[in-house]
């Protein structure tokens, strides 16, 4: 179990609500989307904790939420120690360097009217610790540990294709040396076979670099594949979080489990045999999830309690916690 | 099992202010009646514009069908979809022939209803009057698994969710119960529990129809379970066609083999590197003089660079378009 490790980032019991508004000139709240309903973790030094979910599950404002871009409604969020939800914004731009983001659509992530040279040496300038000849030597450095070649500091964003944009986001976050990346989505957006050049320079520079990843994603497999930990989200809640080989061999909660069982194989022989669990409807909207447990109106394995009683989440073996009534201690 | 689709030569190009865009470079396949082939490669890889070419959906210009046929067969006798006239295709389109794309979104008209945009297609395919269609259509939105049919008929697509939206498009294109159903990356755009339900629903279909399916997808995990046949497609060419199970087992393309290794599988575990194929998909600007995959292909020699690999057999029901046999580690 990794629990022995040093908690880098830890999650207390968040929730980002964003208010509905009516009316034009008087505007008055009459709802709110629970994006992020109550969820709490504990982020390890130098693992990777996929995210995983559909879309509209709370996953990106999660993200958003930790490292303080959304201010949450309530709870808390830890990193390094501090209470970030506790600094002023001034305070907090100290700490920004040590956690970073990667974004799903670097064409939108990127200025496209600067130089991919200005793009990735911004955050040295603004935090003042390179210039001049310095700056650009660490420019080409980064670009180079990225994969891309120095020689193209001068060229615009979209000269470059998807991967090769994704990688000078890369760069950029990795600019001030940090500790802890959010990366969301990076690679959804990209083809199959630029998918994998990505994946493998993030697991790359993960291990040179020490980093620390919350690595949020719809692909579970691509999920599998990266993560240290998975943590699954449904509609603004942790359904359940279990280290990577414990949540794919076992998985306990029904969401898991379907969710498991719509991801296609790419083996004819396999998907012949595979039993699917095919859910039914859509997902629930956030602005009213369902009573009880936010999961009841899908589940195949519902009964009278998950939809008046919500379900406590909790650790049903060492580091391997559920929020479902059907799980029994006994599991 | 008779042909009932047999593209042969297309060449699809489109002029652009910078240049001509080779988009397909001479593909021919078959389509038997009641079969299953996929259409499997990255973006830019000519799949999508080699079913709207035989649609005839191509905007022309700046898009152009340069040579080519595209025989669609009815019973012995047969028509080369590529010559027909407008009214002839428009008669075919949605008729002989259903289709559903990527973005339901864009493809369904948000200022009339979803009945309306189902029955417009029974009144002009198969001329029922109102009356008929509108209760053909309610039938068709519950066997589409629409629940509350009568009540959403009068819905508007914005009312609907990616999914059900997917589905209505699948009613409009069997409403008039096709020979051949198009899918034009139908579930990219859906969540993975949604995506299960209308590959689901589809499979279902097919077999009450009896429909050949043609589906295009990036996706060579949703292909495994739905296929007969895959082609895989690389730089507007096919270069590896084969019954599911082999190409699944034995790929032969150095590309498909990238494809697969780059593929992080649930059935296995994850701790090996992903097999990336290094470089960037081809440019197009150029008709086609060597092997398309010949700059990011480990196993190019020579002769990649100086001729375009013809697609030829390599056992039963088994293609590749390459010099390079990767099996035996020689040139074939």
């Amino acid at each position: 179990m990794t629990d022995d490790r040093k908690v880098l980032v830890r999650v207390e019991d968040l929730k980002k609500h964003f208010p509905i508004t009516s009316g034009i000139i008087f505007s008055r709240r009459v709802g709110a989307i629970k994006a992020v309903d109550g969820i709490s973790f504990d982020i390890h030094q130098g693992e990777t904790l996929g995210l995983v979910g559909e879309s509209g599950c709370g996953k990106s404002t999660t993200g958003r939420v930790i490292l303080q871009l959304y201010r949450p409604s309530s709870g808390r969020v830890f990193f390094q120690g501090m209470e970030l939800t506790a600094l002023s914004d001034g305070e907090l731009r100290l700490l920004r360097p040590k956690m970073q983001m990667i974004f799903q659509d670097s064409y939108a992530a990127l200025n496209p009217r600067h130089s991919v040279g200005k793009i990735v040496g911004e955050p040295m300038v603004i935090h003042g610790v390179a210039s001049g000849r310095e700056l650009k030597e660490r420019v080409a450095e980064l670009l180079a540990l990225v994969g891309l070649n120095p020689a193209w500091v001068d060229r615009y964003p979209h000269e470059f294709s998807g991967g090769q944009r994704q990688r000078v986001g890369i760069a950029r976050a990795l600019a001030l040396h940090p500790s802890f990346i959010v990366c969301d989505e990076p690679v959804s957006a990209l083809d199959v076979s630029i998918q994998a050049q990505v994946v493998n320079l993030l697991q790359e520079l993960q291990e040179r670099l020490g980093l620390t990843y919350l690595f949020i994603a719809h692909d579970l497999s691509m999920v599998q594949h990266i993560s240290s930990r998975v943590a699954v989200m449904y509609l603004g809640k942790i359904v359940e979080l279990a280290s990577r080989d414990e949540l794919f061999d076992t998985p306990l909660h029904p969401y898991t489990q379907s969710l498991m069982s719509a991801v296609p194989v790419p083996n004819p022989k396999v998907e012949r045999k595979r039993r699917r669990i095919i859910l039914k409807g859509d997902v629930p909207s956030p602005a009213h999830p369902p009573e009880g447990c936010v999961f009841s109106t899908r589940c195949p394995l519902v009964i009278d309690e998950c939809s008046r009683i919500e379900p406590e989440y909790r650790a049903v073996r060492l580091g391997h916690f559920v929020a479902c009534h059907r799980v029994g201690p006994g599991w | 099992m008779s042909p009932i689709l047999q593209v042969r030569n297309l060449v699809t190009r489109f002029d652009t202010v910078d240049g001509i865009v080779h988009a397909v470079n001479g593909v021919s396949f078959d389509l038997e009646e009641g079969e299953t082939l996929a259409i499997v490669g990255e973006s830019g890889c000519g799949k999508t514009v080699t079913v709207l070419s035989l649609l005839r959906l191509i905007p022309e210009p700046p898009g152009r069908i340069e040579s080519g046929e595209a025989m669609l067969y009815e019973g012995a006798a047969r028509r080369d979809l590529l010559k027909l006239s407008e009214p002839e295709m428009r008669h075919i389109r949605g008729g002989r022939i259903g289709f559903i794309f990527q973005d339901p979104m864009t493809s369904l008209n948000p200022v009339l209803t979803i009945g309306e945009q189902i029955a417009e297609s029974l009144v002009e395919h198969l001329g029922m009057d109102r009356d008929q269609a509108c209760e053909h259509t309610i039938k068709l939105l519950a066997r589409v698994g629409i629940p509350d049919p009568e009540k959403r008929y009068s819905n508007y697509p914005h009312q609907f969710s990616g999914g059900m939206r997917q589905r209505a498009m699948i009613a409009i294109a069997i409403a008039c119960t096709p020979e051949i159903l198009i899918a034009d990356e139908p579930t990219t755009a859906l969540d993975v529990t949604v995506q299960a339900q209308i590959v689901d629903l589809v499979k279902h279909l097919r077999t009450e129809l009896g429909m050949a399916v043609i589906w295009i997808t990036h996706d060579l995990g949703v292909v495994a379970g739905l296929a007969d046949w895959v082609q895989v497609m690389y730089g507007g060419m096919v270069v590896e066609r084969a019954f599911v199970d082999y190409l699944y087992e034995r790929p032969q393309h150095p590309y498909t083999i990238g494809l697969l290794g780059a593929l992080p599988g649930l059935d296995r575990k994850g701790t090996r590197r992903l097999v990336s194929i290094e470089g960037t998909p081809p440019e197009l600007m150029r008709p086609p003089s060597h092997c398309q995959f010949a700059p990011r292909c480990s196993y190019a020699f020579d002769r990649c660079w100086q001729e375009i690999p013809p697609l030829l057999p390599v056992g039963v029901r088994h293609e590749v378009a390459c010099f390079f046999n990767v099996e035996k580690g020689r040139p074939w």
